[in-house]
């Protein structure tokens, strides 16, 4: 009887999936019309998204060619960025980028850790929610207020309570060394550990909320203190922690407004933590609109690709080791 | 050792609470009514950030017309065109997306629009925020999608509605508060943005009068007079984060009060 509907002598054996689409064809005849203009133009619109991350890539390298012809390499290992003489050695900025954010990391990691183990295996459901959110909102300030805050108050905060501190107690350590400004890569570092926070700490916590309870139960069985059990939860979770401070470390590459503001931008390599720095971020925040010469707009352009294909990478990483975390124990449960 | 996973999250939220309150009290004793409506004049004349308020809501409208369509078109795509390679890649880029730093995304728009219109511009302030949004908005309509029961489709398809008046009519409503906290959300991260609206709106002493001019946007205003040496323009950047923080926070505190009701 339903092979009866079915216009098409085709759809008759081919299984149920044969019938319900003749009878779909048969019962809304401007139906499949439709379904295919709907999937034809949502289909156009996710090729767009593609094109636009393939056409960074293009736009990007193919603006930076003259930088990438005359510098080569050497553009990553040149100290020297002068746009007066035409000469682009990007070596300061990978240094200040590095430094800054493993200031931020080593500062955020334990932080970070703290907060999600505080939040998923400790406090109360009723003080858990509320603090998610507020850790949460720390995310949702803009860089560039993290920027003013940065410079009205922390860089004064840490250039009369912290940094002579440290000179004192560690100054034989070349890393704090120098004349104290508050301006500087410490500074820089400790602004992007307060941002990325929020981030690395959202994630750890996905992945322990993503461990299995009877990883837990087996731990407390086996006469485990509570904090012993935390351990297992945290070796469980491994990976995925290491996920989220690789994502972590991808954030504060690429930001921006609130580093530029307190890193003091100067090309300078130097072992002071006190002492100004500059980043790849900042650096095309802070001259782009300067660049007057085509060398110079294409070195900074340049500059923009390594920071795409850099952050695509760490990015790319840090999320296939957090997903096979939260899959594996996912399937699990 | 409870106390320092505490401490922990005591100092995150102790930082918050300083950098709130600090803004409060620097940008109220700044604001007042001519403030938020005047343009900005030269140092000991007062003005105001009127026109980086238009400006800001103008990019926010555009971006919101480009971003939240294809957003939204990519998260029915991507949920309802299941499995498949495609679908996994353009997931893959989407979730790239969101990683990329915001001044690149500048600097594409940059070399893509500026340099062959020749001038900043609204348009590709826009823009740059849009490629911003995409990604936020197409990952939290593909999730509110996916939780949308199966009877529902299973339902309409069996009243005889071809696909795309399923997905139209019956699942994009059943979605539709979850996708509309999500472009909320996209909003308010966009509306902090600043470093992809350097070189592409540019920024503005006038009030916007097209989209193919440079255009004032409050956070390169608050940019600006940030590191200005001047402590007229210092007091005007805090009472500008005031006016920037107090729209962000309510959206989000808003997102949380719709969210908490629906999944309770």
């Amino acid at each position: 009887m339903v092979a009866s509907l079915s216009p098409h002598p085709k759809g008759e054996g081919k299984g149920s999936r044969g019938i319900i689409s003749a009878l779909s064809r048969r019962l809304s005849p401007t139906g499949n019309t439709g379904d295919a203009i709907f999937r034809t133009a949502l289909f156009s619109v996710a090729l767009l998204v593609v094109l636009i991350v393939a056409g960074m890539i293009v736009a990007l390298a193919s603006h930076s060619t003259q930088s990438i012809r005359q510098f080569g390499f050497s553009f990553l290992t040149g100290r020297e960025w002068d746009p007066i003489k035409g000469q682009f050695g990007a070596l300061a900025f990978v240094y200040g980028t590095i430094v800054s954010s493993l200031i931020a990391l080593l500062i955020s990691v334990p932080l970070s850790l703290g907060i999600a183990i505080f939040l998923v295996e400790q406090a109360p459901r009723y003080l858990a929610r509320p603090i998610t959110f507020l850790v949460e909102l720390l995310a949702a300030i803009p860089s560039v207020v993290y920027g003013l805050w940065g410079i009205f108050v922390l860089a004064p905060f840490l250039r009369v309570h912290v940094e002579p501190h440290l000179a004192r107690w560690f100054g034989w350590v070349p890393l704090f060394q120098g004349p104290i400004t508050g301006i500087g890569l410490l500074t820089g570092g400790v602004i992007l550990a307060i941002m990325v926070t929020p981030i690395i700490s959202a994630v750890v916590r996905d992945v322990l909320a993503a461990v299995p309870n009877t990883q837990r139960e087996a731990a407390l069985a086996l006469g485990a203190t509570k904090w012993e059990t935390t351990f297992v939860v945290l070796v469980n979770g491994a990976p995925g922690i290491t996920g989220a401070v690789i994502l972590g470390l991808g954030r504060a590459i690429g930001e921006t407004m609130a580093v530029t503001m307190v890193i003091g931008n100067r090309p300078q390599i130097s072992a002071s933590l006190f002492q100004p720095s500059y980043t790849l971020a900042s650096v095309i925040a802070n001259e782009f609109t300067e660049a007057t010469a085509d060398i110079y707009l294409s070195s900074l352009i340049e500059l923009g690709l390594i920071l795409f294909l850099v952050t695509f990478v760490v990015n790319a990483i840090a999320r296939l080791m957090v997903w096979r975390v939260t899959r594996r124990t996912a399937g699990a449960m | 050792m409870t106390s320092l996973t505490a401490l922990c999250t005591l100092v995150a939220v102790g930082i918050l609470v300083l950098i709130l309150s600090y803004i409060a009290m620097r940008g109220v004793s700044a604001l007042n009514f001519r403030f938020l409506i005047d343009t900005p004049r030269p140092i000991g004349e007062g003005g105001g950030i009127g026109n980086a308020i238009v400006g800001s809501g103008m990019l926010l409208l555009l971006s919101c017309a480009v971003g939240i369509p294809v957003g939204i078109a990519c998260g029915i795509y991507l949920s309802e065109f299941g499995g498949g390679w495609f679908v996994s890649a353009v997931r893959f880029l989407i979730d790239r997306l969101t990683g990329i730093p915001s001044i690149v995304t500048g600097v594409f728009v940059y070399a893509v629009i500026v340099l062959r219109m020749k001038h900043f511009s609204a348009f590709a302030g826009g823009i740059a925020l849009a490629l911003i949004m995409i990604p936020i908005v197409a990952r939290t309509t593909e999730e509110m999608i996916k939780l949308v029961p199966h009877s529902l489709r299973e339902g309409a398809l069996a009243l005889g509605a071809p696909q795309w008046r399923v997905t139209i009519g019956v699942v994009l409503p059943a979605a539709a508060s979850g996708i509309a906290t999500g472009a909320m959300l996209a909003i308010a991260r966009v509306s902090g943005e600043t470093a992809p609206l350097l070189f592409t709106a540019f920024g503005s002493r006038f009030f916007p009068r097209n989209l193919n001019e440079p255009i004032a946007s409050l956070t390169v205003q608050i940019y600006n007079y940030a590191i200005s040496p001047y402590d007229e323009w210092h007091a005007q950047a805090w009472a500008a984060t005031l006016v920037l923080m107090a729209l962000i926070l309510s959206i989000n505190i808003l997102v949380r009060f719709l969210t908490r009701q629906k999944f309770r």
